[in-house]
């Protein structure tokens, strides 16, 4: 995609990535919330070349009404890739892959999510792929978390999402869409940074007993580095910028 | 030691302290308390609350709430009380004990569209709120203008013992209904005093999180400059 070569080199002798990265550094993270005036809450993200909308409805009547449980809420997530977010036009019916991340954003969101204060009542949550390259599900699942926040629906943390894997022998962090195809494994990983609880975890490809623990030892870092920014963009929308770690604080 | 007051959002630890969680914070473990919404925290003598900047009204009993009319049954009305759950108000409650499903006619009283100033009777997990409106003040809202605002806010808009809503109110002459759920109405015989209760209540609203509002607000109406800006937000309204 975006002109790269078509043979490169995933891991040069240096520990330089075909996109100029670190083993273990993230692309370029850029997460907006709000947006979207008609939903509830939303949120953008900008995932190095990805860029991803979520918005989120809710809690709010279930129809069809026979899907409404009364112990609790329900949560529903469409994750759905624009036709053109990738390099071929994408038939725009929801495919086999599509209907499989929704249901695992649905699961990583929900531990977080504290469906059990609205009974009878739905939430959904939309996410649309404007432009894909590669680990769309966690920057999707760090869009959906924000954009529920932004809902203000009650949350008992955020959920941060990166993926690790391996290139060359080599466990590296966040997997763009060439090392996607060409690596050896791709392990994306939603996690809670306060409850200290991984809420997806998916690998693809083979890891030894050694290299899965490194892969879960540096996505949590990923994640952490994306709950910052999650943490930011928040911010940003409610405080002006101030996270509030005592800056207008008083102390007691 | 603890910050008092802070800004969170869900997930931020707010103590470990021996603190009783009240709203929108729960417990994680033994001791520790973590917020669950957008907001600002507040930790007094021995609880602790995240007051929300976002979110949907979730209905409290004896709450005053400001519904909409949506639809009727030959029983009850149906109210739209800008929550996820609809407003339930029998028959029984307006018509009296000697109400006939057979008799009258529910839209004499109230027709769809209608606002109607009720307080939340009854609530829970298994059912849906039921408001009332025999009480006192209670019943169709005939005048005013509506202003809708975040439900967390309305504490601010009211003001700590009431004082913010009684600034608005002297300087401008009007009358302000506050529902819990965010809606208020506002009556007030003169044009230009009904504008700058409407410019303050935004105010209230965009600028919730601020320190010194009441002393904000009171600068702003003094002034006397609320009426051009509000008629181009109110245009911006129209158009939604």
């Amino acid at each position: 995609m975006g002109g790269r070569e078509a043979t490169m080199v995933l891991l040069d002798e240096n520990g330089i990535r075909c996109d100029g990265r670190k083993v273990d550094e993230t692309r370029r993270v850029m997460i907006k919330a709000g947006g979207l005036k008609n939903a509830d809450g939303s949120a953008y993200i900008e995932f190095g070349d990805n860029k991803i909308v979520a918005g989120v409805f809710g809690p709010r009547d279930v129809h069809p009404k026979h899907m409404s449980d009364t112990d609790t809420g329900i949560l529903r997530v469409r994750y759905h890739m624009e036709p053109f977010s990738v390099g071929e036009r994408k038939n725009p019916a929801p495919s086999r892959r599509e209907i499989e991340i929704s249901k695992v954003i649905k699961e990583a969101l929900e531990p977080a999510v504290m469906l059990e204060m609205f009974p009878r009542t739905v939430v959904d949550v939309f996410i649309e792929v404007l432009q894909a390259d590669g680990g769309t599900r966690c920057a999707a699942l760090s869009a959906a978390s924000v954009a529920l926040a932004d809902a203000g629906i009650p949350m008992r943390d955020m959920v941060a999402a990166c993926a690790a894997g391996k290139v060359a022998d080599t466990v590296i962090l966040d997997v763009n869409n060439e090392e996607d195809q060409a690596g050896q494994a791709d392990m994306p990983m939603g996690y809670m940074p306060t409850l200290e609880k991984i809420t997806l975890l998916q690998l693809d490809g083979i890891l030894t007993p050694e290299e899965y623990e490194k892969c879960v030892e540096i996505g949590i870092k990923g994640c952490m580095q994306v709950y910052e920014l999650q943490k930011k963009a928040l911010s940003e929308k409610y405080f002006d910028g101030e996270n509030g770690k005592g800056g207008r604080g008083q102390k007691r | 030691m603890d910050v008092r007051r802070r800004y969170v959002i869900p997930g931020d630890t707010i103590t470990s302290g021996p603190y009783r969680p009240e709203q929108n914070v729960t417990l994680v473990g033994e001791k520790k308390i973590v917020s669950t919404a957008v907001g600002v925290s507040e930790i007094y003598d021995n609880s602790v609350k995240v007051i929300p900047l976002a979110g949907k009204y979730i209905p409290k009993i004896n709450d005053l709430v400001v519904g909409k009319v949506v639809a009727h049954t030959s029983l009850s009305w149906e109210l739209d009380i800008n929550s996820c759950y609809v407003g339930f108000l029998p028959a029984t409650d307006v018509f009296g004990r000697d109400f006939s499903a057979h008799a009258d006619e529910l839209a004499t009283k109230l027709r769809t569209g209608d606002l109607v100033a009720a307080r939340v009777a009854n609530f829970d997990r298994t059912r849906d709120p039921l408001v009332t409106i025999s009480d006192r003040d209670l019943g169709k809202i005939d005048s005013g203008d509506l202003v809708e605002i975040a439900p967390g806010r309305v504490p601010r808009l009211i003001g700590k013992r009431g004082t913010m809503i009684q600034t608005i109110e002297t300087a401008t002459n009007s009358i302000i209904t506050i529902g819990q759920n965010g809606r208020v109405v506002v009556a007030c015989d003169d044009a230009e005093g009904l504008l700058k209760a409407k410019k303050a209540i935004r105010m209230v609203n965009s600028m919730a999180h601020s320190t010194n509002l009441t002393e904000r607000v009171k600068e702003m109406l003094e002034s006397g400059n609320g009426a051009p800006q509000e008629t181009a937000e109110r245009r911006e309204d129209d158009g939604e």
